[in-house]
């Protein structure tokens, strides 16, 4: 596998930024083909892939539960005045229960997993990078980028749409908190209201495109760990750009994925 | 005599870019045998070994390691060849997740499916008894000292019997009592399992404990080649002065 070599330096020209913008799009797509081809080689690591989903999952679990519960509280806040203007308080349930399904749950969870586990994959595969231990492993006749790559990918791919799951639930609950400080009304006719609202075709696209956003997660922070250069400096930077870049693309592809959704299942819209 | 060797190199050349590393550098290192690269730093010594163990390609020339020519060789194939070579890194390269037993049972797991965990762990305990570190074997890489690191970064080098050794400055960062000590470690390990092994160095000390050979790089080229002992006789000005003023010309004080 080439990968380009992206330029570093003190000062960079606008057209070493432009180099790097294409030389990253580039060793992405590389990097993403070799994982399709090294992910179904054996020896397929399950014991590794394992491990790593048990370390993604209570590494993010606590915050990912503070965030489902604030973004259910403040979204069933904001709109519940909105809602009693136009003397539709009762949609209250299903208009939280509808955003936090098919939009907030999965591309807010992701974007926190992003910032909490790419920047991690790029700093841990990063500082394995300049201390040689990828080398190491190289030497030693094992693939790195099968042990270490595709192990954590997979896990970001299928740990991501637990998250979303575990999150859209507790925002729902989130939401039954600040329903109950502005009105009076009982669990059991929220949740009836959530379930009349929210169809099984509105789950399911806001759930299977968090396998996308996990894979992206994924791939990126390893790319940029994989591929640093320059000593403690180069691992800082694989860290910081695999949020941003990982960030970027959930966005974009939240974006052509809500597309394809409309497009193919107009009646999901 | 052609049978014995074990690492051959012919007309190897290394650019990056504009700057030449190496130049048709060409060596031969037989069976049993401990040769020293010698050379100031930043001369190719370490993108000699990469390139001998497969790391890096060289721009032009040949490598052959038992006979097969590295360059044309799959990663497949190459991998079966790097099976046989241990490589001793200058920073040891521990695997910072792993404990140590991890470390040493890590390539063993993949190499030799058919050992049971009982075999494993018996040849890790082993294999760190020869090192003098059977203590450390719970102990995360975080927890070593730099002298006990380069230790089971060699451990774990030979736990796979390899047929050829090859050591980066393996005693650079260690006070001399240290270094003397990993020196004569490397020589009674080559003698008891009979290994071949390159040592980059710039460490008299060291080289004069392990060496049979020696050769100097210098301009990107092998500008000695011999035993230590006439290395350091040379009445070549520039050997005189690396060799009487070795460790003032390195930290330029």
């Amino acid at each position: 596998m080439k990968l380009p070599r992206h330029r570093y330096g003190r000062r960079l020209s606008y057209t070493d930024y432009i180099y790097n913008f294409f030389a990253t799009i580039s060793g992405l797509t590389v990097f993403n083909f070799e994982f399709f081809k090294q992910a179904f080689k054996p020896p397929l690591e399950i014991a590794e892939i394992k491990k790593h989903m048990d370390e993604l999952g209570v590494k993010t679990f606590g915050i990912v539960s503070i965030t489902g519960l604030i973004i259910g509280l403040v979204l069933a806040m904001q709109s519940q005045p909105v809602l009693q203007r136009f003397g539709a308080s009762d949609f209250l349930p299903g208009m939280v229960a509808l955003s936090v399904v098919r939009e907030l749950g999965p591309v807010i969870t992701a974007l926190i997993f992003a910032g909490r586990v790419s920047s991690g994959i790029g700093a841990e595969l990063g500082s394995m990078r300049v201390t040689e231990q990828i080398d190491a492993m190289e030497v030693s006749a094992i693939n790195p980028f099968k042990f270490l790559v595709v192990t954590r990918v997979i896990a970001t791919t299928m740990i991501l749409p637990i998250l979303s799951v575990y999150v859209i639930v507790i925002a729902i609950i989130g939401g039954y908190f600040a329903v109950i400080i502005a009105e009076n009304m009982n669990f059991q006719y929220y949740i009836d209201s959530v379930i009349r609202a929210v169809q099984f075709g509105d789950f399911i696209p806001g759930v299977a495109k968090t396998f996308v956003f996990g894979y992206i997660v994924g791939i990126v922070g390893a790319y940029k760990g994989f591929t640093a250069e320059g000593g403690t400096e180069g691992v800082g930077r694989a860290s910081t750009t695999s949020v941003v870049i990982s960030s970027l693309l959930i966005l974009i592809f939240d974006m052509i994925l809500v597309k394809i959704t409309l497009w193919l299942w107009p009646t999901i819209g | 005599m052609a049978n014995d060797r074990v690492v051959e190199v012919k007309e190897l050349t290394k650019r990056f870019g504009e700057l030449t590393i190496l130049e048709k550098i060409s060596l031969v290192v037989h069976r049993a045998e401990n040769l020293v690269v010698f050379g100031r730093s930043g001369q190719g010594k370490s993108v000699l070994l990469k390139c001998i163990i497969g790391l890096m390609n060289p721009t032009e020339g040949k490598i052959f390691i038992n006979r097969e020519d590295i360059s044309k060789l799959s990663i497949k194939n190459l991998n079966k060849v790097r099976k046989n070579i241990g490589f001793l890194f200058q920073g040891s390269a521990l695997y910072d997740s792993m404990t140590v037993r991890e470390n040493l049972s890590f390539t063993l797991k993949r190499h030799s499916p058919q050992l049971n965990s009982k075999e494993i762990e018996d040849k890790v305990v082993q294999t760190l008894h020869l090192v003098s570190l059977a203590d450390a074997v719970d102990k995360m890489p975080s927890e070593l000292s730099g002298g006990m690191k380069k230790r089971i970064g060699l451990a774990r080098s030979i736990i796979i019997d390899p047929e050829l050794m090859l050591y980066d400055e393996p005693t650079t960062g260690l006070d001399p009592i240290s270094s003397k000590e990993i020196s004569q470690l490397i020589l009674n390990l080559q003698k008891k399992l009979n290994m071949t092994s390159i040592i980059v160095t710039h460490d008299l000390i060291c080289a004069e404990i392990i060496a049979d050979r020696a050769i100097f790089l210098k301009d990107a080229k092998i500008a000695f080649e011999g035993s230590i002992q006439e290395l350091t006789d040379s009445d070549n000005s520039f050997l005189r002065n690396f060799f009487s003023h070795e460790i003032i010309k390195e930290t330029g004080v």
